[in-house]
């Protein structure tokens, strides 16, 4: 992704022959090298294109619409014969009777509104004091970023330790562990999610800060100045001068945590395997499959729910982020 | 491309230092209190495992120590057979992460030095499929891999509980965020390099081969760094996919152990941590690549 776009090298130094002017005065002559190639060359394109995009098409795109076809449908999963055609009987079941469909739909939104309200800041502020050019600014990066650099599921283990009712670091520092008053950050449906959040928000800020900070890395230091001779104070340059030339990096940070927030599944998996409190899209569905009860339609059906949200997120970037490229 | 190379550039570059202004000694101290905060929870786990269970089960887990040694990292090493998941891991993510990287820079070359018609199209397939929850793809899948039959290459005897079935997923999530970079990477590239050659007679392979990839090994140190860490963090694949707990990787083979301890915190955080001990290794050799491949793939979930 060109988090940079304006500092992009194909638009600081096109080269020569390829540039869009070339382009688009004289259409005779392709841009690539089509005219030169043989008959061999073509057909080892083909199989150099070709072969990467049957594996990643039969097993990404296939199955994305086989998850379709098996959400309007009942099965047991043994047998082809025993699949039943069902219409929208699935659908209907989930949004009407599934306990466990709506506080799931809501905890995926508290998730994306708790990661982009807290971390998302958090990582902005971080990067921006990070990038004012001070000593150890090597070291204190690599402590926010730390955490990203370790598997959820890891992640998951360790914010058990801080959580434990009986052994964990917060109960036993404010005296909770004592029968009586006892604090379940993991077992209470009112705290759970709240406490996996914590542990989610202290591996997102780190991420933000990494895509904020390369964002900050390209702004123009002209800007600055200019804002700085101006006589803004610090506040003032970010707010007015500094942000908005962030707009690049704010879009990618969005969908990214859009995605991140409907892709969660690790930490939850790990700290309860999305019991009461917890429930989420993604654990459903995967409930679906390794969980006792099989039902495939059922658990197809949640997945199209998560599959029309994302595409409903990632066409219109990718659209926009391609028709962006294509001009640059 | 762009943010590889800025990101580089601007983190090697010689800083300019001003002197120590108060500002600035708050910003510092505000910094290293954030940092030592933001690293808490790991260093409450590494006291944890540094202590015997019985010394913590007496006199409570916030409390000083008697005695602080390596035994229960010696136990989660040798107790729940380690090196037995670690190589499995190195068995789905070596392979996964050189094929990804070989198939998704045909790719990119397929769409970036050529201008034929489905390219862009090509691409919004690749990259599409790559930001999709795994979860969307993970029922027919699972079905998919327990109708294929692979008799002799692994136990089960079909692509499912088979570390075949992983590299291959594997493979075909990543290249779609591999063929993006890749092909931007490539893009930039001036385009007489290959027309040169191609007007000499050299095969679209030798270009490939000889031109284009060697051109491409910054980025590629990038993806592979984050590919590699990516991989062997995967949980979720592994969860679904694996069946046999022979067969699992290191982080889902966490998961049982936790299980089977689980009366015993400081055998399980020390365990935790020494899953995390390759990836904390990969990061600090390979910091830079890591950065900026995160940069250059800001469009990651």
């Amino acid at each position: 992704m060109t988090t940079t776009p304006t500092t992009s090298p194909e638009a600081a130094t096109p080269p020569p022959g390829s540039g869009p002017a070339a382009e688009t005065t004289d259409k005779k002559v392709p841009r690539g090298h089509r005219r030169l190639l043989t008959r061999r060359d073509r057909l080892t394109l083909g199989l150099m294109a070709g072969l990467p995009t049957i594996l990643h098409v039969a097993l990404v795109w296939v199955t994305a619409l086989a998850s379709i076809a098996l959400a309007f449908a009942t099965w047991d999963g043994i047998g082809f014969d025993s699949i039943k055609w069902v219409g929208l009987q699935n659908f209907r079941e989930l949004f009407t009777i599934n306990p466990q469909f709506w506080p799931a739909v809501q905890h995926n939104i508290i998730w994306f509104a708790a990661l982009i309200l807290i971390p998302t800041p958090l990582g902005l502020f971080l990067a921006v004091q990070l990038d004012k050019q001070i000593r150890f600014s090597r070291v204190y990066q690599t402590a926010f970023f730390l955490p990203v650099v370790v598997s959820m599921a890891v992640i998951g283990f360790v914010w058990q330790l801080v959580y434990n009712p009986d052994t964990g670091l917060i109960n036993s520092l404010i005296g909770a562990n004592q029968p009586g008053h006892y604090i379940d950050w993991i077992g209470d449906p009112d705290l759970n999610l709240w406490a996996i959040l914590i542990a989610a928000s202290w591996r997102h800020a780190g991420y933000m800060m990494i895509l904020y900070l390369a964002g900050l890395k390209s702004v123009d230091p002209s800007l600055r100045e200019a804002s700085a001779l101006d006589g803004a104070n610090e506040w003032q340059t970010f707010k007015s001068v500094i942000f908005p030339t962030l707009r690049p990096t704010n879009t990618v940070v969005l969908v990214v945590t859009i995605i991140e927030a409907l892709r969660a599944f690790d930490l939850v998996f790990v700290f309860n395997k999305g019991a009461e409190g917890t429930e989420l899209l993604s654990i459903l569905v995967t409930n679906n499959i390794i969980g006792e009860s099989s039902r495939i339609g059922y658990g197809s059906a949640i997945a199209v729910v998560l599959l029309v949200i994302s595409l409903a997120v990632i066409i219109p970037y990718l659209i926009a982020t391609f028709r962006k490229e294509r001009q640059a | 491309m762009s943010t590889l190379a800025d990101t580089t550039a601007a983190t090697g570059a010689p800083k300019t230092r001003t002197p120590l202004r108060p500002a600035r000694i708050l910003l510092h101290l505000f910094l290293a209190g954030a940092a030592l905060a933001w690293l808490a929870p790991l260093l409450w786990a590494l006291y944890a495992a540094l202590r015997p269970y019985g010394e913590t089960s007496d006199k409570g887990y916030v409390s000083w120590p008697d005695k602080l040694n390596f035994d229960n990292f010696t136990n989660a090493f040798t107790q729940s057979d380690m090196t037995h998941y670690f190589v499995n891991t190195l068995i789905v993510a070596v392979p996964a992460v050189l094929l990804t990287l070989f198939l998704s820079s045909m790719v990119a070359f397929y769409v970036s030095r050529f201008d034929f018609r489905v390219n862009l199209f090509l691409l919004l397939v690749f990259t599409a499929g790559n930001l999709l929850p795994q979860q969307v793809i993970i029922t027919p899948l699972y079905r998919l891999y327990l109708l294929i039959d692979i008799p002799g290459i692994t136990m089960s005897g079909k692509l499912y509980d088979s570390a075949l079935g992983l590299v291959l997923i594997h493979v075909a999530f990543q290249s779609g965020f591999c063929a993006f970079v890749l092909s931007n990477y490539m893009r930039s590239l001036p385009h007489e390099l290959t027309e040169a050659a191609l007007v000499d007679g050299a095969s679209v392979w030798r270009l490939y081969w000889q031109i284009v990839l060697p051109l491409c090994k910054p980025a590629m140190a990038a993806l592979a760094t984050l590919l590699s860490i990516w991989i062997y963090n995967d949980f979720f694949w592994a969860l679904v996919l694996i069946s046999t707990g022979e067969n699992m990787p290191i982080t889902s083979a966490l998961n049982n152990l936790s299980g089977q301890y689980f009366t015993d915190p400081n055998l399980v955080a020390a365990g935790a941590l020494l899953t995390a001990i390759p990836t904390l290794i990969v990061y600090f050799a390979l910091q830079r690549q890591f950065v900026s491949g995160l940069t250059l793939g800001a469009n990651k979930g």
